[in-house]
This record gives structure tokens, C-alpha cells and sequence, in this order.
């Protein structure tokens, strides 16, 4: 027993004593020397320890499924075991280590003979090269060949020229209007002063031509532009629910609250506040956009249910180079 | 131990005598100088938090219905991309904690970008010879954003599948081709194909990321090839930087700062909510909630695309240049072209060529101080029309009324910032040029009556 104890002392002795050297060989410091300050050695210690008890509160927290609030106490626990790292840190930076100021030169700002000699160097070198000029417009043509053939592989990244896809959508004469659980929708299940968004029945809806806005509206309020007449059966009439600025979905419906003050009702987008009037074809009333947005023309089935009776007005979505050229198919 | 360390590394890498010039590389000490570095932290806190959560993030819009714990989202359609959000937030242990800390730090990271960028305009330090240094800095801050960008997108939830949108009409409307880019890179017309999302993935996790990374080594190594700026102060010269050696003096202050931004971000992440997309809801293209705001980094886009009057311009049946592109792709352009000729253009306008590493103080240069703070002004007041749906939701201000109000302020205003601040530098440089007579007058009598016979 007291062998063990004796080797558990010489052990103890050794590991303690292992750091410390025979005193120091007489030399000029490099980083001047300072006063010990045991009081800030001790709080730096108080601080490591912290950081440790704060580390392992994280575990713990993590390890215990009952405690509450997980993420605001994994948060809190492993924030404050950084900031008393931090604050360990900062007093070892002001109390403990050398404070110092050093000069040093600005490194040179130019080496003109070194400038020189890469420049003959590089002029040496082409020496054998009788007609430069040439060489050079036949290493730039090839060199541009070459990366414009590393470069086509990207066009496989989508069908860069086709611009069909642009004005297609899903509807056509006689596709029924569904919600978005799928359901028909009625024409006497559309109300006034509230909007209703609309999807072809059986076909994608996550594609931009898809989304329709339907709101009724007083047929004797209605002044939609020439040739749509007929395009609002019951005074119910359908955009596309893509707003023609930026895309998001004409989300909000403004119905006129406080006649005088908002004078008529309007879809508006709540990305950028593009407003359009529904009564007068979705034309701009206000905001960024720069087309009105598509009127899809409806149509009342036999069973009451509303169904488009042809393609929108227009292309659908955000504007581009060809967007006014074409109908949409 | 330390002699066995110096040893075996010097021994292998012969790296000793560059290792003792690192060590005593001078740093000059003011405040401002730590901003780069705040953004150092947060990258590598963004690159930390990042990697885990790639761990389970599944970038797929193969459709799925939520079936998990978040009982409101019960039996919604939404896409795999973004129920693994939703699982990083509820189901992963720490998981929420990770991702809120990672969009913390995307939003400080540009935060502290920005100011250095203020810092570094203001003062003059990306005059020759750290103009490339800042040009680097710049293309890092444009990355950054885009990063960003990408980086809230990946989530799928309703507010940034809005976001995508946007940023699809913004490339639809570069001029003649934006169709064909936006088809490139989407696959096809918005919201593009089953591609898109494993090509925002990969940007965001690792093309961007090496990006920001390269330029970052060139960065530090630029501005340790040519040392820090300092202001001018005794010893402080054009010759001779003055300040405190890599070791020990700014190791264990650049250690702390470092903890302290990760302390902070953690104790964000962890207490302070951020982009709760469990509440957003997943993305349809035929959905849309009001109040949609960006990360803050992007309010200054989302500010002028609402600003600009509704117009596409034609000719005859094309548009030439469709309503998004002014505010969504010119504005920016414009804003980092004047960064980034900057330098060049005050070279010519002054004449300046000369190496400088002594800062200016503001008032020093009136011209590029009134400049600044005008372009800064622009900026801010266009990112302020950005919230104007937020004042008139909670301060019932016209809606209306606000737009024109910005439409004429952003223009006026700079202009009179422009004014103001050039004059307010001329009296400041004024009143240092009477304090400067006072001090030598001062000094002359008191050389005066030490000289004076005493009687």
C-alpha cells in the first residue's frame, strides 16, 4: 500500500514538475517583460471555468429530452460559454500578456530594378518570335475558340432558344375552374367583395399560367375594354393570378371599404404593390407593373360551374423581350 | 515542448524565419480596423453552422404531405426541400439552433461588410496601394449577397419562393436576352425544373462558398503584403507603421473577438427568432402573403423595384427593357460601378497617383466625403421606400402618399447631403487649420517669455 502511495507522489511530483526548466540563459528579451498579476490570472481562471460549466450545461441540455425550450437554452448555453471565452481572452490580451508597441517600415512601395528585369525578361524571351503581332491574334483566336467550346456545354442547362413555353398555359375553352382542393367552382358560389383563386382542372398548377384570380363584381360597374364582351358572365371576372411585374401571386383584394377614400376595388400584389383594377381589364392603377394583367374569358356550364371559354388576353407573368409579340397558346 | 514544436515545424517546412516576421507583423490599433475582422468570424461561424445543416437539409421538389410534429402544417403539399427545413427546426435536435445561428450570421456577416466598406471609403484606404484589395473586398460583398439570396431560397417556404420569383423576373428582364438566361438557369420557364433546385444547391454550398473563400486568402494576403493603414499619429508615418505585434499583443484580441461574435450569434440563434418558415407555409406559385420582406440585405432591391413608375419600356411590339430591371439589375449595377470606379476616378480627378498608407480623416477629403454620403444617402433612402408598407401598416401613413414622397426624396436628398457634407468638411478642416494657429501662437509666447531676461 504505501509502495503504490509512493510511486502515486513520485508521479504527482513528476507531472508537476515536468514544465519547469533550469533557470533561463541570460539573453536580451524580444517581448519586454511585465509585472505578474495573480488577480488577473485568477479571474481568467474563474472565466475558463465558466466557459467549461457552460459547455457542459449545452451537453446537458441536449442529453435531457424534458427540458424546455431546447433551443433557447442550447442557445443561451453555448452563447455565453463563447462570451466568457471571449472575456477570458480579452483580459489575458490586456492583463497578461506584453503590451507592446512595435515600428515597423512600410514594406517598399515599388522595385524598379526588379520591374526591369521581368520586363527584359519577358522580351528576351520572344526574341525568336518574328511576327508577334500574329502569333498573339492566332493564340487569342484559339485561345477564344477553345473557351467558347468549354463554355457550350452549359446549354444544356435549359432550352436557352426556345420561347414557346413563354406563352403557354394550361387553358382552353371548356376547362373547369376548380379550387384548390381540386372542387368545381359555381357561379353562385362566388361572392362579391372577396376574391377566389382558381386552378384548370387536371392540370399543373405549379406553372406560372395555371393561377387565376376570380371576383364578381356589379355587372353594371363592369367597363372592360372592347371585344370582351361576354368574358364576365354574372358580372364574374378572371385574371391571371401572376402579377405581370415580378411574378409573385396578385394576393390581396382591396374591396372599396370606405368608398370616396379608396375609390374602387383593386387586386394588388404584395410584393411590390402593383395595383389593378378588375373592373377595367386589370389595368395599372398603381405601382411598378407595366401590363395589365391577362383576363381569362369565362363561361357558366350547365351545371352552374364556371369554365374558361378560350386562352388569356395576353402572356402570362413577368415582361421579356417578346412578351408583347405573341398570343398566348 | 515549445522548442520541440518550433523545431519539428521549421525542420520540415523551413517556414522559422517567415514565421518570426508573422509573429512581430505590426497591427495599428483603432476601433474600425476590427470590422473586416467581424466579418472574417461570421464567415467561418457561416461556413461551421453551414456544413451541418447540409447534413440534413434535401435539396428535392419531389412533393410530399407533411405527416411531422408541426400539427398547423398537417397534411399540406409542399416539397421535400422544404419539409427537411421544417424537420432541421422541429425534428433535428439542435437543429433550429444551428439554422437560426447560420441566418444570424448571414445578416451580420453583410452588416459588418458593409461598415468596413464605410470605414475603408471614408478614410480613403482603398487609394493606391490597396486599390485591388478593394476591389476584392467589393466582389466579396456582391457574392455575399447572392450567397444570402441563395441561401434563403433553399428553404422553399412561401416568402422565399416570392423571393425566387422576383429574382426570375429580374433576369427575365435584362434587356434582349433575359428571357434566355432565365431558361438556362431555371431549366425552363419559373418555377423551373427538378435541376434548379440541385443548382442552387451546389451554388450556395459550394461554388459561392470557394468563391468567397479564394478571395478572402487573396484579400488577407494583399493586406499583408502591403500592412495595415493607420491614421496619422506620433511615429505614424507614411514610412513606419506603429502598433501591436501579431504575438502576443493581437492574438488573444483577435481570439476574443472571434468568441465574442460567436458568443453573439449563438445567443441570437438561441433567443431571438429568425425566419420561422414553419410559418410562412410551403411555396405555390399561386400563393402570396402580404408583408413580404426580405432579409435586410436586400431591402435597398425590393426598395427601388417598388419605386420605379409602372412602365415597360417598347418598341413597337418588343420591350426592350421590361419594368424590373431598373430596380432589380440597373440600381445595383449602378451602385457597384461607382464602387468600383471609384478609385480610379478620384486618381483622375485629383491627380493623386502617389502610394498612400496614412489614412484620411474624413474632412480631409470633402469632395469624396460629400460623394460617399451622398451615394450612401441614395442607397439608404431607397432601401427606407422598402418599408413603406410597414410604416402604413403600423403608422397609417398613405401607402401612396410615401411612394412619391421617395420618388422625389431619393433624389434630392443626396444632393443635399452632397452640399452639406462638403461644407461641414471645409469649416471642420477650418476650425483644425485656427486650432493649429492657436497651438503654434501659443507655443511662440511660451518661447517668448522663457526667453525674456528676468529682472
Amino acid at each position: 500500500m504505501s509502495a503504490l502511495w509512493r510511486w502515486i507522489v513520485a508521479a504527482i511530483v513528476l507531472l508537476l514538475g515536468r514544465g519547469r526548466r533550469p533557470p533561463p540563459i541570460e539573453r536580451e528579451r524580444i517581448v519586454p517583460a511585465g509585472e505578474p498579476s495573480p488577480r488577473a490570472e485568477l479571474l481568467v481562471l474563474a472565466l475558463f471555468g465558466a466557459t467549461a460549466a457552460c459547455s457542459i450545461a449545452f451537453v446537458v441540455v441536449y442529453a435531457v429530452e424534458s427540458i424546455p425550450h431546447q433551443t433557447q437554452f442550447l442557445g443561451l448555453s453555448l452563447g455565453l460559454a463563447f462570451a466568457f471565452l471571449a472575456a477570458a481572452l480579452i483580459v489575458i490580451a490586456e492583463r497578461l500578456v506584453a503590451t507592446e508597441e512595435l515600428e515597423e517600415d512600410y514594406p517598399v512601395p515599388a522595385h524598379p530594378a526588379e520591374q526591369e528585369t521581368l520586363e527584359q525578361l519577358v522580351e528576351e524571351s520572344g526574341d525568336r518570335m518574328t511576327r508577334k503581332r500574329l502569333l498573339l491574334l492566332g493564340g487569342g483566336a484559339a485561345g477564344a475558340a477553345l473557351g467558347a467550346a468549354l463554355v457550350t456545354p452549359a446549354l444544356s442547362l435549359g432550352p436557352a432558344f426556345e420561347i414557346a413555353p413563354f406563352f403557354r398555359t394550361p387553358w382552353r375553352r371548356g376547362v373547369r375552374l376548380v379550387d384548390e382542393r381540386g372542387r368545381p367552382i359555381h357561379a353562385d358560389d362566388v361572392l362579391e367583395e372577396t376574391f377566389y383563386t382558381a386552378y384548370p382542372e387536371g392540370a399543373d398548377r405549379e406553372e406560372l399560367g395555371s393561377p387565376l384570380v376570380v371576383v364578381r363584381l356589379r355587372p353594371a360597374d363592369l367597363h372592360l375594354p372592347a371585344g370582351r364582351g361576354g368574358w364576365a358572365p354574372h358580372g364574374i371576372v378572371a385574371y391571371s393570378k401572376i402579377c405581370t411585374h415580378a411574378g409573385c401571386a396578385v394576393a390581396l383584394y382591396r374591396k372599396p371599404t370606405f368608398p370616396g377614400v379608396e375609390p374602387r376595388p383593386a387586386l394588388v400584389c404584395p410584393c411590390h404593390y402593383s395595383t389593378f383594377d378588375p373592373a377595367r381589364g386589370a389595368k395599372v392603377l398603381f405601382g411598378p407593373a407595366g401590363r395589365p394583367l391577362p383576363q381569362l374569358p369565362l363561361l357558366v356550364g350547365p351545371d352552374g360551374e364556371l369554365r374558361a371559354a378560350g386562352n388569356f388576353s395576353g402572356p402570362v407573368g413577368p415582361a421579356w423581350w417578346g412578351v408583347r409579340n405573341r398570343r398566348p397558346s | 515542448m515549445i522548442r520541440r514544436t518550433v523545431r519539428f515545424l521549421d525542420e520540415r517546412s523551413g517556414a522559422a524565419p517567415f514565421l518570426r516576421k508573422a509573429l512581430r507583423y505590426v497591427f495599428p490599433d483603432h476601433w474600425s480596423f476590427l470590422l473586416g475582422e467581424v466579418a472574417l468570424y461570421a464567415f467561418i461561424v457561416l461556413v461551421g453552422t453551414g456544413i451541418y445543416l447540409t447534413l440534413f437539409f434535401d435539396p428535392s421538389t419531389a412533393t410530399t404531405y407533411y405527416d411531422g410534429q408541426y400539427q398547423p402544417l398537417h397534411g399540406s403539399e409542399m416539397t421535400q426541400a422544404y419539409r427537411s427545413v421544417v424537420d432541421i427546426s422541429f425534428k433535428v435536435k439542435a437543429g433550429l439552433l444551428i439554422r437560426q445561428t447560420h441566418h444570424w450570421a448571414a445578416d451580420v456577416f453583410v452588416v459588418a461588410i458593409v461598415l468596413h466598406l464605410l470605414r475603408i471609403f471614408f478614410t480613403g484606404a482603398f487609394r493606391k496601394p490597396r486599390d485591388l484589395t478593394y476591389y476584392i473586398g467589393l466582389s466579396m460583398l456582391g457574392l455575399a449577397l447572392l450567397e444570402g439570396y441563395l441561401g434563403y431560397s433553399l428553404a422553399d417556404d412561401l416568402l422565399s419562393g416570392m423571393g425566387l420569383a422576383i429574382g426570375y423576373s429580374v433576369l427575365m428582364s435584362v434587356p434582349i436576352v433575359g428571357a434566355n438566361l432565365a431558361e438556362l438557369i431555371w431549366g425552363g420557364p419559373f418555377p423551373g425544373t427538378h435541376a434548379f433546385w440541385s443548382r442552387m444547391y451546389v451554388a450556395h454550398v459550394f461554388l459561392f462558398p470557394m468563391l468567397i473563400a479564394t478571395l478572402l486568402g487573396a484579400h488577407l494576403a494583399l493586406v499583408a503584403a502591403r500592412h495595415h493603414t493607420q491614421f496619422r499619429g506620433r511615429r505614424k508615418t507614411e514610412r513606419k507603421v506603429v502598433g501591436v505585434p501579431t504575438f502576443p499583443g493581437q492574438t488573444p484580441r483577435s481570439l476574443g473577438l472571434m468568441s465574442a461574435v460567436t458568443a453573439v450569434l449563438f445567443l441570437l440563434g438561441g433567443l431571438v427568432q429568425i425566419n420561422p418558415i414553419w410559418l410562412w407555409g410551403p411555396y405555390h406559385v399561386g400563393s402570396g402573403t402580404n408583408g413580404a420582406q426580405p432579409d435586410w440585405y436586400l431591402g435597398w432591391l425590393i426598395g427601388a423595384l417598388r419605386l420605379v413608375p409602372g412602365f415597360d419600356l417598347t418598341i413597337g411590339n418588343y420591350t426592350l427593357v421590361p419594368n424590373p430591371f431598373w430596380g432589380g439589375a440597373l440600381f445595383p449595377l449602378v451602385v457597384f460601378g461607382v464602387l468600383f470606379t471609384f478609385p480610379a476616378l478620384e486618381r483622375r480627378f485629383t491627380g493623386d497617383h502617389a502610394f498612400h498608407n496614412l489614412l484620411d480623416r474624413p474632412r480631409d477629403a470633402p469632395w469624396r466625403t460629400a460623394i460617399g454620403a451622398a451615394l450612401f444617402t441614395w442607397i439608404a433612402f431607397v432601401f427606407l421606400a422598402g418599408s413603406a408598407d410597414r410604416v402604413f401598416v403600423t403608422f397609417f401613413v398613405s401607402y401612396g402618399w410615401q411612394i412619391l414622397f421617395f420618388r422625389i426624396a431619393i433624389w434630392v436628398v443626396p444632393l443635399a447631403v452632397l452640399v452639406v457634407t462638403r461644407r461641414v468638411c471645409l469649416e471642420l478642416q477650418g476650425s483644425d487649420r485656427v486650432e493649429h494657429e492657436r497651438e503654434l501662437a501659443e507655443e511662440e509666447a511660451r518661447r517668448a517669455a522663457s526667453l525674456e531676461p528676468v529682472r
